[in-house]
């Protein structure tokens, strides 16, 4: 919020890019489809008793639906705070290839770091996935208050969706909750099926879907970095294989 | 431990911010740290998406298979061992409390222990 701030200090229009950008959100697929991931976030943290501004404050920290559910439910079951932060921490290495990639679409000439930071914090699926679509016809000045505010419409998605579920959650019967907390997988499948273009990442995505049960199956421990690391090997060989036969 | 993340006390957003804010900025923040350097078609990158994206595709999975709802005997229960866990989970705190109860019992001498 602080470089959105100063950057309309400097130049009045950026405010005006920024709310652009934010109303562009409401208009995207993955409104809804944060309202849906976010509606589970919400039923899961009232399931396992955490208050509501606990979990919003968390959207705004965090801003990984992932992240949160695997931190809410392993924090709710008693894990070790050790095992919940390496769990977090593999499953966000995804942010590296992507705020990477966004960053050559945000950059200027001029562009400063600190002004890059905001953005690299709003770095989600949802976010990424729209940089690339709506980023390159705006003009490189424009870029930056226009993700600051997509990801800044986003969030506010997100947590008109925690409100829903949490309420929701309080008042359904736990039959419907289990419903409500089916959507954000599904919702998480879909974007990342959606972004997955290239034949290694759909490859990955597929192997993973896989290799994961299997790892929980027999009890094997890190499931979720063995998971990253032999899918997504195996789909990268798969990649490097075909380049070679071509 | 977990009770103090379910109060919504400072406690609570310590907890926050050291198991799910800092283990995921770092990666964000690392982005911009050494993207400036990092080509984004090399096959390194190629390979580093590839296992981000099976580390997600390992999440659904886990979320779909072992569905958080078991813990209230919702229908959706898959796998017998999770359920039990989560009811051993579930007594911990309590044993925890009853320990912590006894001993600031004993130690602020509500409760005796008389040598037999």
């Amino acid at each position: 919020m602080s470089s959105a701030a100063s950057s309309e200090l400097a130049k009045p229009s950026s405010a005006r890019v920024f709310l652009d950008g934010m109303l562009t959100s409401f208009r995207s697929v993955f409104a809804l489809v944060l309202i849906g991931t976010y509606v589970g976030v919400g039923a899961l943290a009232h399931d396992y008793g955490f208050s509501l501004v606990w979990v919003m404050v968390s959207t705004v920290l965090i801003w990984a639906g992932p992240a949160q559910v695997i931190m809410i439910s392993a924090l709710g079951t008693g894990a070790a705070l050790v095992e919940i932060a390496l769990a977090v921490f593999l499953s966000a290495i995804r942010f590296l290839p992507m705020v990477v990639s966004l960053l050559p679409l945000l950059r200027g000439p001029d562009t400063r770091v600190r002004d890059l930071l905001t953005p690299a914090h709003f770095t989600a699926a949802s976010m990424w996935v729209e940089s690339f679509r709506l980023l390159p016809p705006l003009p490189r000045e424009r870029r930056i208050p226009f993700c600051n505010g997509l990801a800044i419409g986003f969030m506010l998605s997100g947590h008109i969706g925690t409100l829903i579920g949490f309420y929701l959650a309080a008042s359904l019967p736990p039959v419907l909750t289990a419903a409500l907390l089916f959507l954000t997988p599904m919702s998480f499948l879909v974007s990342t099926a959606r972004e997955s273009v290239t034949l290694a990442n759909r490859l990955a995505l597929v192997l993973g879907l896989v290799v994961s049960p299997l790892l929980v199956h027999f009890q094997i421990g890190l499931d979720l970095m063995w998971t990253g690391l032999i899918a997504g090997t195996v789909a990268y060989a798969v990649h490097r294989l075909r380049g070679a036969l071509q | 431990m977990t009770s103090g993340a379910m109060t919504g006390d400072l406690a609570s957003y310590l907890v926050l911010l050291l198991v799910g804010f800092l283990p995921n900025e770092v990666w964000r923040v690392l982005g911009v740290v050494i993207g400036r350097g990092l080509d984004e078609k090399s096959e390194f990158m190629i390979w580093v998406r590839a296992v981000a994206v099976a580390v997600l595709a390992a999440v659904i999975a886990k979320l779909i298979l072992v569905p958080p709802g078991v813990r209230r005997g919702a229908p959706l229960g898959v796998c017998r061992p999770c359920r039990r866990r989560e009811r051993v989970d579930r007594r911990r705190p309590a044993v925890c409390a009853v320990v912590l109860l006894k001993a600031s019992a004993l130690r602020t001498g509500i409760v005796k222990i008389t040598p037999a």
